[in-house]
């Protein structure tokens, strides 16, 4: 191959491959929702992966939720008191919560804890063939395996988000009004005259769609672990993959979070 | 009487070729191969490492397509199936895989009545019964609690034929069934292999390293070098071949069969 072609086989190359994995997500996708229908259908493994989606970020998520209210609190009142406004920090504090900080630093944190887990859990299954064995038996690897886990994501996501959002603003209530003596009673009056349901159903769409991209990113990296290029094989693939997968899916995330707040707002 | 379906071989290669790697790097696993496997008996796909022998069953179980040519099972053209009649399809077969592929979260019984929880209608209490009943003929009563990880590689092949057999099927494929094992391991597994066709009657396909031990059990020979195939009905026929790639490989692996043949004249 002559220098000068190479740059635009690579480019060509590379642009296929881009397609072929889009492609290949797509169809993932589109298995992992047909598999919401069909039977038998596995309450246990649900209730399995609630556990320990749901259940088992609620450490994390409560700590993250506290720190960040409590952040929250000691710079609002710093900011707030240049204007003379330190009244306005209940409203300040649970908007940029609810709108923001909850759903967005919910989904990095479970993205990181369970997104990471399921990604090595199926790329491990596939490369000992353990998802073949699945297809030998004429069992549909996504109805059995995939999606249940699409489904707690979906639920337990943004049930911790709603978490996040209270124990935040809780955080807030203690720097801001315990340490730093903001009155109470202005903390909450000005939450609830300024947070409308707009802003909480901005907050619970945006978790719903995180939770999805999540799950999706994580699990169908561990799916195609034999496919995706540059990752080496065996035990090293499932690594790189996860790797893949938690910064796919932290960047997704992010993304969609600004598309989200520009159309919605 | 011999019965139409009877007489027609099990699974038939039709001129298939397939490729791999990717494109621009792609070399030619299989160059145009027919050959069919008869109806209840058992073949041998023997060859060196890369020659495409584990690339045969994936091919036959429709897991991999090829890039022309067809496959018969039965009569059905396994590279133009999808969906509900590939599944179907693939109820025919029992699969036991290179590591076994026992599904590491599940304890060797529920690894075992997992196709007969999935795909019969059985109750709890018959599945029970006839895990039971698998787990004696296969000696492994007083184990079914244990989880793959605490089982030595002799008595995952052993659970992994277990649950390839449950479903009681027509054609059961082995990848490499004793790779890894001591020979009194290799043994017991040849014996078992023995008892449940002899129990079942199903037709076999075995992808195996252990020459020439293997052949004993072999009613065909399948030889693939360099994405060729030759078939053979037993030993002697190997030995007698004028092709020198197969003189060559005679002479590597059957040395010892020659040297007693010799001793023996």
């Amino acid at each position: 191959m002559t220098f000068w072609v190479k740059p635009f086989f690579y480019l060509g190359d590379n642009c296929l491959y881009l397609l072929a994995d889009l492609g290949r997500m797509g169809i993932f996708l589109f298995a992992a929702l047909a598999g919401l229908f069909k039977r038998p259908f596995r309450g246990k493994e649900l209730l399995k992966q609630l556990h320990f989606i749901g259940a088992g970020s609620i450490n994390v998520v409560f700590f993250t939720a506290l720190s960040t209210g409590m952040v929250l609190g000691l710079q609002g009142v710093y900011t707030l008191q240049k204007f003379g406004a330190d009244g306005m920090l209940g409203s300040g504090v649970a908007l940029t919560l609810i709108m923001e900080l909850g759903p967005i630093l919910t989904a990095l944190m479970v993205a990181g804890r369970a997104g990471s887990a399921m990604c090595a859990e199926i790329g491990i299954m596939r490369i000992s063939e353990q998802i073949d064995a699945l297809e030998c038996m004429a069992i549909d690897p996504f109805r059995y395996l995939i999606t249940p886990k699409f489904l707690a994501a979906i639920i337990s996501v943004p049930l911790l988000t709603a978490m996040f959002d209270v124990v935040g603003i809780y955080g807030g209530y203690l720097t801001g009004v315990q340490m730093m003596g903001v009155s109470s009673g202005s903390f909450f009056n000005g939450m609830m005259n300024s947070v409308s349901n707009h802003d909480i159903q901005l907050g619970l769409i945006k978790s719903f769609v995180f939770a999805f991209l999540l799950v999706w990113i994580s699990t169908g990296r561990g799916y195609f672990v034999l496919q995706i290029r540059g990752a080496g094989f065996g035990a090293e693939s499932v690594s790189k993959v996860t790797t893949q997968a938690v910064v796919l899916s932290s960047i997704s995330v992010l993304i969609f979070d600004y598309l989200l707040t520009a159309v919605l707002l | 009487m011999v019965t139409e379906t009877e007489s027609t071989p099990a699974v038939e290669f039709i001129d298939v070729v397939k490729y791999f790697g990717e494109w621009g790097q792609r070399h030619r696993v299989l160059h145009g191969v027919s050959y069919s496997v008869p109806r209840g008996k058992t073949t041998v796909i023997a060859g060196g490492s890369g020659q495409g022998k584990s690339v045969t069953l994936k091919l036959v179980l429709g897991l991999l397509k090829p890039d022309s040519g067809r496959i018969l099972v039965d009569g059905q053209d396994v590279t133009r199936l999808g969906g509900r009649k590939l599944r179907d399809l693939r109820m025919k077969f029992g699969v036991l895989f290179q590591g076994a592929a026992l599904f590491d979260s599940l304890s060797v019984f529920e690894n075992i009545a997992l196709p007969l929880r999935e795909r019969t209608r059985l109750t709890e209490q018959e599945i029970e019964e006839r895990v039971a009943d698998t787990l004696e003929t296969l000696e492994l009563t007083g184990h079914e609690k244990k989880f793959p990880a605490q089982l030595s590689g002799g008595m995952q092949k052993r659970v992994g034929l277990a649950r390839a057999l449950q479903l009681e099927p027509e054609i059961v494929l082995f990848d490499e069934p004793t790779t890894g094992l001591d020979p009194v391991m290799t043994q017991d597994i040849y014996n078992l292999f023995r008892r449940t066709q002899e129990k079942l009657g199903y037709t076999a396909i075995i992808v195996s390293h252990d020459i020439p031990k293997v052949f004993d059990l072999a009613d065909q020979i399948v030889l693939l070098n360099k994405g060729e195939i030759d078939v053979f009905t037993d030993v002697a026929q190997i030995k007698d071949s004028e092709k020198p790639y197969i003189r060559e490989f005679a002479e590597m692996t059957l040395g010892d069969l020659f040297e007693a043949d010799s001793k023996k004249g």
